[in-house]
């Protein structure tokens, strides 16, 4: 059955007011999260290296609080010795910060390309990444609100959801080989728009694993789905044109 | 997956290594029932913890075992417990047999006011279960040794048992309690009045005890609880409410009542 967030107060109430601190540090530090990745597609798609270098500098904000989180649990793994629904909540707020801490740095790392990206001229599947890191940014918003809410049905859809954001970078993916194969010139800068959107689909990646840690929250098991699995691009292949003798030569 | 035990099982009764079955027990005292209705199978060389808030009724179910109630006159006990599928409460059964195969260590260490070689010596004497000197050494010495105290105290064993620390105590009480060969231990808060290294020895001891005892143990930490035992039963307002593998009732208990207790939010 599954235990809500306030299962009845403790009977030392600091021990609440810390469970809550933590608590809180978590949802700002998803909040903070999702502005990255917003800001950061931002400074990619309006060309913004200014914008960019902001974003990499504030991705130290994420880290501050996810290593004020690693201390605070800590503290209270020493000092509380938690046990059942609050041992799961310390230990799901330590996960959880990690991987809030690692979709922040792909923000910046898109932020990095950003900066590239801006110094050359702009290559048409530029306009697909809006599209997927929308689709991403609504993965962490949820999965932060089914966190808040502990709302296990509502992190399972999101943990589905994650299939979508695999078929996006699939797609992308294709498109850019394409404009590789037809325009060698933009091969540079195509590269530049994989990687970004494989940090994207990384992003969608993490928010599953938070998915699944609120899920060990609350129930204290493992979610048994079917792992999903979108477009795999690992075995995607597209066999460049035979170059003739006359061309070579350019 | 193990559930809570509120109606005996005879299928899964057949198949336990229970070492100690108790069935539908109620115990009153005068007229205010202490317990109610507990089914409780104990597994043999396993450490069972007993957990509550004061009052719930662990330390009576505890003193069931081996009968320890029965110096309060107005205790009354329904129900069956069986050792090994012996009746606790058979009237025919020997009362101090049955605490030999039952030893008790108690919250207070309480050694005999005699040498420490004498309060080992005590139980093998008066069960006359030596014939000779030598073999009563025997008994004294791995006993000792049993309980992790055979070094401290090897070149003074005609000191007062009394004169030892406080976790020596403790430990020299149960060298008493495992000098008679007992099947069972059963341990009513053993670390309570001592200090976090004694604590540590004993529940080092426990561990090592486990291989050829079984223990059952009353504690009021959970962490102690969560340390030495394998399975964990929740008493509640003289209820049994809750009892699983130990690692299943700390990480995530079934019952709420649980929950609250072992979570701090209510006692």
């Amino acid at each position: 059955m599954p235990v809500k967030p306030q299962a009845g107060d403790h009977i030392v109430k600091s021990y609440d007011e810390e469970l809550e601190h933590l608590n809180n540090d978590i949802i700002k530090m998803g909040g903070l999260t999702e502005a990255q990745i917003a800001r950061s597609i931002e400074s990619v798609v309006r060309r913004d290296p200014d914008l960019a270098t902001r974003v990499i500098a504030d991705d130290e904000l994420v880290d501050e609080l996810n290593y004020k989180i690693d201390i605070q649990t800590t503290r209270l793994l020493a000092l509380r010795q938690p046990m059942a629904l609050d041992l799961r909540h310390i230990v799901a707020a330590l996960k959880i910060s990690a991987d809030l801490e690692r979709i922040a740095d792909y923000a910046a790392n898109i932020s990095k390309r950003a900066i590239t990206l801006s110094s050359a001229a702009p290559v048409p599947p530029v306009h697909s990444i809006p599209r997927m890191s929308r689709m991403a940014q609504q993965m962490v918003k949820d999965v932060l609100d089914a966190f808040i809410a502990r709302d296990v049905d509502k992190a399972i859809a999101v943990w589905h959801s994650d299939e979508t954001l695999d078929n996006m970078y699939t797609s992308l993916f294709r498109e850019a080989l394409t404009y590789m194969i037809e325009d060698p010139r933009s091969i540079s800068m195509c590269t530049h728009l994989l990687f970004i959107a494989k940090n994207i689909e990384r992003i969608g990646d993490h928010v599953t694993n938070i998915a699944e840690t609120i899920y060990f929250l609350v129930h204290g098991d493992r979610m048994r789905e079917a792992r999903p699995k979108g477009g795999e691009v690992e075995h995607l292949s597209l066999s460049f044109p035979s170059v003739r003798e006359g061309d070579a030569k350019e | 997956m193990d559930t809570v035990v509120t109606e005996p099982n005879a299928a899964a009764l057949a198949e336990t290594n229970a070492m100690i079955v108790a069935r539908d027990v109620n115990v009153f005292y005068g007229d205010k029932q202490a317990l109610f209705g507990v089914n409780l199978d104990i597994p043999e060389n396993q450490v069972t913890a007993l957990i509550g808030p004061s009052g719930c009724g662990k330390s009576t179910f505890l003193r069931c075992l081996n009968r320890m109630n029965d110096v309060i006159d107005v205790c009354r006990v329904e129900g069956t417990i069986k050792i090994e599928g012996q009746d606790v409460y058979d009237p025919a059964l020997d009362v101090v047999q049955l605490r030999a195969r039952v030893g008790m260590v108690f919250q207070k260490p309480n050694p005999f006011p005699k040498s420490i070689y004498d309060n080992i010596a005590y139980g093998p004497r008066i069960h006359g279960i030596v014939t000779s000197k030598a073999e009563l050494d025997e008994i004294v010495h791995s006993s000792l040794e049993k309980s992790g105290l055979l070094k401290e105290v090897e070149d003074r064993l005609d000191e007062p048992g009394t004169g030892l620390s406080g976790g020596q105590q403790q430990r020299l009480c149960i060298a008493r309690a495992i000098a008679v060969s007992p099947d069972v231990i059963l341990m009513d808060e053993p670390c309570s009045a001592l200090d976090p290294i004694a604590t540590a020895r004993i529940e080092e001891l426990i561990e090592n005890l486990r291989e050829k005892y079984t223990i059952v143990i009353v504690t009021h930490s959970m962490q102690q609880a969560a340390r030495v035992s394998q399975r964990t039963a929740f008493f509640h307002l003289g209820n049994l409410v809750e009892v699983d593998d130990t690692e299943q009732m700390f990480t995530n208990p079934r019952d709420e009542r649980t929950q609250g207790y072992i979570t701090g939010r209510y006692g």
